[in-house]
């Protein structure tokens, strides 16, 4: 079981476990291709009825955010309290917002 | 229930026990042999659906022949002569284009077998076969994929697929054999009428192999005996390691 999967691509799985609820990661696997990606992950995440739907993405193609971008992405925010509702007083007769 | 009928059914669920038991012990010898984890993961998967369904036909034996056997002694107290399945079931897993090929010629029999069972005036095979045709939906989808993926793949892989589908073919003929017992059963509306199914399997088979670029062997030769009794000698060996633990320690439980 060893150089097999350098052959094949990488997915990651996405199982919306009830209806109304987001799709959540919940791990990758080795396939070679969608649609075999989508038979292993039934029989690899959803073998105890956990799920109601699957998405699976190929690794390669999400694009994420790199630790180094953290400066330039998040701590801009952290002046900007207005942005979070507290920041705001609310008039006494909006009491229980 | 008059007690030839009755006789009839229990004999019934036990060769339909005993094609599941065998061909679910088969697949679960690639467990920890599989190609890759996430196969080795979805081929038990399979083998577990398999031994559940032996579970149900055995248990559903086991009421009606009510002489103090459980399902337990049905799958491992009976010797190979006493085993009903079909001979295809019990043939060694080979190499994985062996398994997938044999996979396929099984799925497609209870893809058309299945749909028959639930018509069954008998409501226990019915209901079993209400839950397994959701199975063999699921596990025709794998072993056509997989029968495609390496009969149109590699020139190694599409000549072991053709020399499985070669090897194999003539153990198929006997899936759709009648005798008295079955053909009883088929009257009275219980059980399925198998021979009637061989145009629709050889249709699915057909459209598939070739899809796969694979050739659909002449009718040249047949083998026969698991419904009477008579197995190759393969069936012994698997039944050895199949057994030995409940056979060694009687009643085991953990």
């Amino acid at each position: 079981m060893t150089n097999i999967t350098e052959k094949l691509e990488l997915f990651e799985v996405f199982v919306r476990s009830k209806r109304g609820l987001d799709h959540k990661h919940v791990g990758s696997l080795h396939a070679e291709d969608h649609e075999q990606a989508l038979e292993y992950a039934r029989d690899c995440y959803t073998r105890r009825s956990e799920g109601v739907s699957i998405w699976v993405v190929k690794s390669a193609d999400i694009c994420s955010s790199q630790e180094d971008d953290a400066d330039c992405f998040y701590d801009p925010n952290d002046d900007k309290p207005y942005r979070h509702a507290t920041y705001y007083v609310l008039p006494d007769p909006v009491n229980n917002m | 229930m008059s007690d030839q009928i009755k006789n009839a059914t229990q004999e019934y669920a036990t060769r339909l026990g005993d094609d599941s038991v065998v061909l679910g012990h088969r697949i679960s010898e690639w467990v920890s042999y599989g190609p890759f984890l996430e196969e080795d993961i979805a081929y038990g998967n399979v083998s577990l659906d398999y031994i559940g369904r032996a579970r149900m036909f055995y248990t559903y034996a086991a009421e009606l022949a009510n002489d103090g056997r459980d399902e337990d002694d049905f799958a491992f107290m009976r010797n190979d002569r006493e085993y009903r399945n079909l001979l295809l079931m019990e043939m060694p897993k080979g190499d994985f284009a062996y398994s997938q090929v044999r996979q396929l010629f099984a799925d497609v029999y209870y893809t058309v077998l299945l749909p028959e069972l639930l018509q069954s005036k008998d409501e226990t095979l019915a209901a079993i076969a209400a839950k397994a045709i959701k199975e063999t939906k699921y596990h025709l989808r794998r072993s056509r994929d997989w029968v495609l993926r390496l009969g149109d793949g590699t020139e190694e892989s599409h000549k072991r697929a053709q020399k499985a589908v070669d090897q194999l073919w003539g153990y198929t003929h006997e899936l759709f054999d009648m005798d008295e017992t079955e053909q009883l059963l088929a009257d009275e509306g219980i059980g399925v009428d198998v021979s009637k199914l061989r145009d629709a399997w050889l249709q699915m088979v057909s459209d598939i192999l070739t899809e796969a670029t694979l050739t659909v062997p002449e009718d040249s030769w047949a083998v026969r005996g698991g419904r009477t009794g008579y197995h190759t000698e393969n069936l012994g060996h698997m039944l050895t390691e199949m057994q030995i633990v409940h056979r060694s320690f009687p009643g085991c439980k953990w």
